[in-house]
């Protein structure tokens, strides 16, 4: 991959700033306060607590209820409150993906809450929403397979990039894949992608994420430490 | 789940011995797709429509187009909407009621699949630029629900498109009902988009999964293949997780059948 210059300065495989706080909202169980670079995001997480109505509740694990929400001033024109079709997507296949990495199986019948909302949106909110949810998990104290370390890779102006931001996904050739990997397994819990690419160029942009997850994972990592100092290394 | 048939675990519990083996309750391959059946303009009422038959799963599919204003970033190009309705005609197991989160994320997958594919010509589908343009949408409905309702619909979907002739406009630019050009959509078939959607049973990859695989399965992957090129991925259905590896392999069994589902649609009969 060649190392030339995108738009706003940033090389073909490097990440917008991230910048993480954990246990920023007294009223939950755990929570998470991201800024990654235009987008910010406040995750938290409550449970697991009993389950109501009853007939939603499942005999073998605990329920996540993961809701994405987008504030109505994070986007340039206004968005409804109501949430919408996107937005439900989201929500379902980003619970999935956390279930993957919270011991659900460990809480049967009951369930756990994460609500994400999305402050100020350019770009990759839903791998966002997802890297600070899997850590207000953590913060929360739920027993963990592992972190979900989340990002978009993709293609833009014939270049095949990490982390779009606005710009590089409004380009004609775009190509946006969204991706979430249980670490340190390095296994797929998340993967939606849109766009027109031939195969070759979807397993590099797939390699190109997996690499992008990893930073991510190790900028979670040093988040949790630094609210939970430890001695010796997390995995 | 408060209510939980007996009968369908145990059927479950039985593909999940045979997933083991290599094997499948109705004696296909772990890869083989059933039985496709595609009929093309159905129904009079609608602009374009397709019945389609996957094994015993059946979806209708009917296009009907609207006016509307563009994108304010696509000032000269139509644009397409796809919706599922699975309602209580396709399985006991369906509430009657607002459509299920299920049925949005399928139909929501069914969009993408067909918008990224670049099969429609949307530039053809304006009326005046920044003003009006068609809007074609595209509602499926499940008739009958026996798995991989994703796939199923997205032929339906696709092969109602491939039927669908253009409406009338008098001089307001409005639609005139019942009344239509000599010309059919256009549609390149070389970069038709057909979906294939897998299951995943320990490190079994499953294609074309039937209700009660659809049980027995730990996750799904719909991917997206028009020619050549992959036009979407979606991971969906549970906490199941997929290595990079598996994904390469995905793509390289879905664009081998590609041809093969795309010549179906294709098929005039």
């Amino acid at each position: 991959m060649s190392q030339n210059k995108r738009p706003d300065g940033r090389a073909t495989s490097q990440l917008r700033p991230i910048s993480i706080r954990l246990g920023v909202n007294k009223n939950a169980d755990g929570s998470c306060f991201l800024e990654w670079g235009k987008n910010t995001v406040v995750a938290t997480v409550n449970g697991p607590r009993p389950i109501f109505p009853k007939h939603l509740a499942d005999q073998t694990k605990a329920v996540i209820d993961y809701k994405y929400r987008m504030a109505c001033f994070s986007v340039s024109e206004r968005k409804s409150p109501v949430p919408g079709k996107r937005d439900k997507e989201i929500s379902l296949v980003s619970g999935h993906a956390l279930e993957a990495a919270v011991m659900v199986e460990q809480f049967p019948n009951t369930v756990i809450d994460v609500n994400v909302l999305i402050l100020s949106a350019d770009a990759g909110t839903r791998v966002a929403a997802l890297t600070a949810a899997s850590l207000a998990a953590a913060d929360a104290g739920l027993p963990m397979r592992g972190l979900v370390s989340a990002v978009a890779a993709g293609r833009a102006n014939g270049e095949l990039i990490l982390d779009l931001n606005k710009e590089d996904e409004d380009t004609p050739d775009a190509v946006d894949m969204a991706t979430a990997f249980l670490m340190p397994q390095r296994e797929l819990v998340l993967l939606q992608m849109d766009g027109c690419v031939n195969k070759k160029d979807c397993s590099k942009i797939l390699e190109t994420a997996l690499k992008g997850a990893e930073v991510v994972y190790e900028l979670q990592k040093k988040a949790l430490v630094e609210k939970y100092p430890m001695d010796g290394e997390i995995q | 789940m408060s209510d939980i048939d007996m009968i369908k675990v145990i059927n479950a519990e039985k593909a999940k011995k045979l997933f083991e083996q290599s094997k499948r309750a109705d004696n296909r391959g772990l890869l083989d797709i059933r039985k496709l059946d595609i009929k093309k303009g159905v129904m009079n009422s609608a602009d374009g429509s397709a019945w389609v038959k996957l094994g015993n799963t059946e979806v209708i599919a009917g296009v009907k187009f609207a006016v509307g204003t563009p994108y304010p970033d696509s000032p000269d190009e139509g644009t397409i909407v796809v919706n599922l309705e699975m309602s209580g005609i396709a399985s006991a197991d369906i509430d009657t009621g607002p459509p299920s989160i299920e049925a949005m994320e399928y139909g929501r997958v069914v969009d993408r699949v067909i918008r990224s594919s670049e099969c429609i010509d949307f530039k053809g589908l304006s009326i005046v630029t920044n003003e009006k343009s068609f809007i074609m949408y595209v509602d499926c409905y499940t008739i009958n629900a026996d798995g991989n309702i994703i796939d199923a619909t997205q032929y339906a979907a696709m092969a109602a498109l491939l039927d669908t002739r253009i409406p009338k406009l008098d001089e307001s630019n409005n639609i005139v009902p019942k009344e239509y050009t000599e010309q059919k959509l256009k549609i390149n078939k070389d970069k038709l988009a057909v979906s294939f959607t897998f299951g995943k049973y320990k490190d079994k990859l499953i294609l074309d999964t039937t209700e009660i695989e659809d049980l027995a399965t730990e996750t799904r992957f719909t991917v997206g293949v028009c020619g050549d090129n992959i036009v979407a991925y979606h991971k969906g259905g549970g906490k199941g997780t997929f290595k990079i590896e598996e994904i390469n392999k995905i793509m390289d069994i879905a664009t081998a059948k590609y041809q093969d589902i795309k010549n179906k649609i294709c098929d005039e009969q």
